[in-house]
């Protein structure tokens, strides 16, 4: 277990070394999530009073979006020079390879998050009223859940040529039962409603991590040996 | 080798034909008419049952799916992909019927309640799976690719119920079972006669949909073998 730990940190701290080098993905992904910011506010007018309503959709939809962005670049990176082979022959577990990507990818979206919800608040003038620890705690485990399913999904789209489609296709059926979850606690908690609901949430989401975190780790050695 | 599959198959369909007319009879003329709906309630019989073949047949794909993880055949991956295929269909005939019932019943077409929008994520991650499965590649990475997308789609759908029946009740958690609004009195006897009847028949045509479908997909595996065989004998 220590040695997989091990390995999954090298290839998070290769992968991110990487992004920090080129920023490419996380300029990207920034940049993107403005721009859905930007669009939103035309299709709902943000001086108006009931769009506070939408603001915990929001945050969803533009990690959603700026995410798929990040993941597909995951296992597509790899192609070039086929690194992902490279990966596959090397002599460590196949499931420190999710572990590592599963890492890089959090680590990043996060990255993007801490600047993109900020901007969202900003933009649509939302004030922040809701308990802080809180707030953070259900966009940190709903993230986890998401980029969980999200980084196990892209390895399998990778293999198809047109992966950019199919990723979605993939994956966001699987994800509704984590984003109900995620809007719901978040709105509880931005509307300072009652703590005790939005921890039933919190517990729901966090049985979707553990439950799919095992299913992805023990299947990934499959999805490896497939392609 | 061939005899008795053929023989199966011949009963099945002996079988189908008039059960499928029976349960026309019953349902349009034997059974009796509900008060409240009217005759726009007849459309429940086949609602119920082409549901319950939905699932179903998203629990034969799951099945196949774990077996095919343990040791990948071709038989196994051809039987994964016909049943969600026929799954798909039913699942569509079951929102539909639902959406023409509702629109009657309750005077809308949609209403974001659990089970119709477990249903509709079925429906999402049944095409999904399809998608996967006309991937390129040999057959075996596929059937690894698609075994591993099946399991965890099969993960997903109790959880999507669950979590969808939270969101509408408010976070009260209910309680397995029949719920507050859902507990109104059972079914008229000659009702559950029917409605079981039409279940049977469903079932049955989805197990000859199944059979005639893994039939039809072997022959297209013999004819693209054969052709490969020919093609590798002109070009030599």
């Amino acid at each position: 277990m220590k040695i997989i730990l091990a390995d999954a940190l090298t290839i998070a701290a290769k992968d991110l070394r990487n992004e920090l080098k080129s920023k490419q993905t996380s300029g990207m992904m920034i940049i993107f999530s403005s721009l859905v910011i930007l669009i939103f506010s035309f299709a709902f007018d943000p001086t108006n009073n009931t769009v506070k309503a939408i603001i915990p959709g929001l945050i969803w939809v533009i990690t959603i979006f700026s995410g798929l962005l990040g993941l597909n670049r995951s296992f597509i990176s790899e192609q070039e020079n086929d690194s992902l082979t490279g990966l596959k022959v090397a002599p460590i577990d196949p499931s420190s390879i999710f572990l590592g990507k599963v890492v890089a990818n959090l680590v990043l979206v996060t990255i993007v998050q801490m600047l993109s919800i900020p901007i969202l608040f900003l933009l649509f003038d939302y004030k922040f009223h809701g308990d802080l620890i809180w707030f953070l705690l259900i966009v940190l485990t709903a993230t986890i859940g998401f980029i969980v399913i999200g980084t196990f999904l892209a390895a399998l789209a990778a293999n198809a040529k047109n992966s950019e489609m199919l990723l979605p296709v993939l994956l966001l059926p699987l994800l509704s039962p984590l984003m109900i979850g995620a809007v719901q606690a978040t709105k509880i908690v931005l509307e300072q409603e009652g703590i005790t609901d939005a921890i039933s949430w919190l517990q729901l989401m966090a049985a979707y991590d553990l439950l799919f975190f095992a299913a992805c780790f023990f299947l990934f050695e499959y999805l490896m040996e497939g392609s | 080798m061939k005899q008795p599959s053929a023989f199966v198959d011949r009963m099945l369909y002996i079988l189908l034909v008039p059960a499928m007319f029976v349960s026309l009879y019953l349902i349009f003329i034997w059974s009796p008419i509900e008060k409240q709906m009217g005759a726009s309630q007849k459309i429940f019989y086949f609602h119920v049952s082409t549901a319950w073949v939905a699932f179903l047949a998203f629990f034969v794909v799951g099945y196949y799916c774990v077996l095919m993880l343990k040791r990948p055949t071709e038989d196994r991956f051809i039987k994964a992909g016909i049943s969600a295929e026929i799954g798909v269909v039913f699942t569509t005939i079951t929102l539909l019927t639902g959406m023409i019932w509702g629109k009657s019943a309750w005077n809308t077409w949609w209403t974001w309640e659990p089970r119709l929008v477990t249903v509709l994520i079925l429906l999402f991650i049944y095409i999904a799976y399809l998608f996967v499965r006309k991937m390129e590649g040999t057959w075996e990475k596929i059937a690894k690719l698609s075994a591993v997308f099946g399991i965890i789609g099969c993960i997903n759908v109790p959880i999507v119920f669950m979590a969808i029946r939270w969101w509408n009740t408010k976070l009260h958690p209910v309680v397995f079972g029949e719920g507050k609004n859902q507990s109104g009195g059972g079914v008229e006897p000659d009702m559950l006669v029917t409605l079981l009847f039409c279940i049977g028949t469903i079932t049955l045509l989805y197990l000859f949909m199944m059979r005639k479908g893994i039939e039809i997909e072997k022959m297209r595996l013999t004819v693209r073998k054969a052709k490969s065989r020919v093609i590798e004998k002109l070009a030599s």
